[in-house]
């Protein structure tokens, strides 16, 4: 059985969780640099990207973690975590770090406030043809792209542009939504299965 | 492919990114930059901390939107403030703001001593206070996206807060052990719909986030909470009536991340300097208790 951890400093920690568990994998919370032993997966939950960054280094997490990343341990980040995991982001705090794996820039609050969250059914080429119910809340997008970086799904903002919400490179999977909170575990098996 | 907004899922999820984390109240900008440095996953825009509506009496109402615009442009984490109980219209302004949450709060003078507001008409989600379940369940009923343990705000006397955790959480359990043909009585005891009642029951835990408030001055006081079930914590004037606000914010965050680690907890407590002087509950008469605002 696969072990996956779920970053659990702050954020939707227990929703990762039951969608591990409902995966069949086995699912465990990563607080402290040695409970980054030992796991086939990492995933970083949605949450506040400021306060989990914080927690980062008060705790002395972000070099372990960015370590074992760069050494290529699974990720995944769902809003807050494709924040964390983004080269460089725009709109943060002016001290705001981010772990620097994966070769995109990512717009914080990009679709605005909470009263522009929403919900919408998005296509994933790269999962089935069938629509995935995503869930944005006060949600990221991608602005610019690596070379190196495949985008799965996309969605029109209110400014008439396409913007990326869901990329992978190589063994590191963003998303802007939530899927961890819809039941729907297409994304996690995804992951799960085909990335760790 | 349309873009639904204001759905129960977005409004619930919104609440879902904020667990585990701490909500600070702040008076102006400097405060919410303190707040936001420190950790808060959100802070609360309000004129007047609990503590001074408490010692400046007088009716409390919503914020100026000046205030509130103000602190919005200067943080980017999430934005809440308070309307008044049952005033619509006060809501109705906070949501034109854009605020992230409103907190339909107690801690204001209520304008309504029947009804709260409807909360479904609304884009923008609420947090509402609760002391025990059946008003935890009546909130979501009238569309609550988040519940908040009232506690007994701007005494920084924690009992109350123990008090409401403890009780709706325990009722929960006991909701939880009941056989299906005893919850229609459960729920005419809480005066809660049946159908939320029945989830409850078979769920084990409320369908939306519960967080507690009222009375939190210190890290073991977050701490404690945490481990009572609590999803996360509001500090209203224990934060900024205290001696050094910067390190005590820092410290009720550490403190609530990681409430399972008595020593983490323990170095956040060292050296805090003062913290807030409070009030005890008891000492506080009937009229002024905030916590019995709200039915």
């Amino acid at each position: 059985m696969k072990r996956i951890g779920v970053l659990a400093l702050q954020g939707d920690v227990r929703e990762h969780i039951f969608a591990i568990e409902n995966c069949g994998a086995f699912a465990t919370e990563v607080k402290r640099p040695g409970d980054l032993e030992n796991l086939d997966g990492l995933i970083i939950p949605g949450g506040e990207s400021t306060t989990i960054a914080k927690l980062l280094r008060i705790f002395e997490l972000f070099e372990p973690l960015q370590k074992a990343l760069t050494n290529g341990l699974p990720v995944y980040g769902s809003c807050a975590g494709m924040i964390l995991l983004a080269n460089k982001i725009i709109d943060g705090t002016s001290d705001q770090e981010t772990l620097e794996v994966i070769d995109i820039t990512v717009k914080r609050n990009a679709f605005g406030r909470q009263v522009d969250s929403f919900e919408q059914e998005l296509l994933i080429p790269e999962i089935d043809s069938k629509p995935f119910n995503a869930i944005f809340i006060r949600a990221p997008w991608i602005e610019q792209i690596g070379a190196d970086v495949k985008s799965l799904a996309e969605i029109k903002s209110s400014d008439g542009l396409m913007h990326s919400v869901l990329a992978r490179e190589k063994n590191i999977l963003v998303s802007s939504f939530h899927p961890e909170l819809t039941g729907d575990l297409r994304v996690h098996r995804y992951f799960i299965d085909k990335i760790c | 492919m349309d873009q639904v907004t204001g759905t129960a899922r977005v409004k619930r999820g919104m609440a879902e990114m904020l667990k585990g984390g701490v909500i600070m109240d702040v008076v102006n900008v400097e405060q919410a930059r303190i707040a936001e440095d420190a950790g808060a996953v959100a802070v609360m825009a309000l004129e007047r901390v609990p503590a001074d509506i408490r010692a400046q009496g007088g009716v409390a109402r919503m914020s100026d939107p000046d205030m509130i615009e103000k602190i919005q442009a200067s943080v980017s984490i999430p934005v809440m403030a308070k309307a008044r109980i049952g005033h619509f219209a006060e809501a109705q302004i906070l949501e034109s703001l854009g605020v992230d949450y409103i907190d339909e709060s107690e801690v204001l003078t209520p304008a309504d001593f029947e009804h709260h507001i409807d909360k479904w008409n609304f884009t923008i989600p609420f947090v509402c206070g609760a002391t025990n379940l059946g008003e935890a369940l009546r909130r979501i009923n009238e569309g609550a996206a988040m519940i908040r343990s009232k506690g007994e705000a701007g005494t920084g006397d924690v009992s109350n807060a123990t008090t409401h955790i403890r009780t709706i959480t325990g009722e929960i359990r006991r909701l939880a052990s009941l056989r299906p043909e005893e919850l229609y009585v459960a729920a005419k005891d809480l005066q809660a719909p049946y159908a939320l009642v029945k989830e409850v029951a078979e769920t084990g835990k409320l369908p939306v986030v519960l967080f507690t408030a009222g009375g939190i001055a210190t890290p073991a006081d977050a701490a404690m909470m945490m481990q009572l079930g609590a999803d996360g914590v509001f500090i209203g004037s224990g934060i900024f009536k205290s001696g050094n606000p910067a390190q005590r914010a820092a410290a009720c965050v550490k403190a609530t991340t990681f409430f399972n680690d008595a020593k983490v907890v323990a170095d956040a407590s060292r050296g805090l300097g003062e913290a807030m002087v409070g009030i005890n509950v008891a000492d506080i008469p009937a009229p002024h208790r905030l916590a019995e605002r709200g039915w």
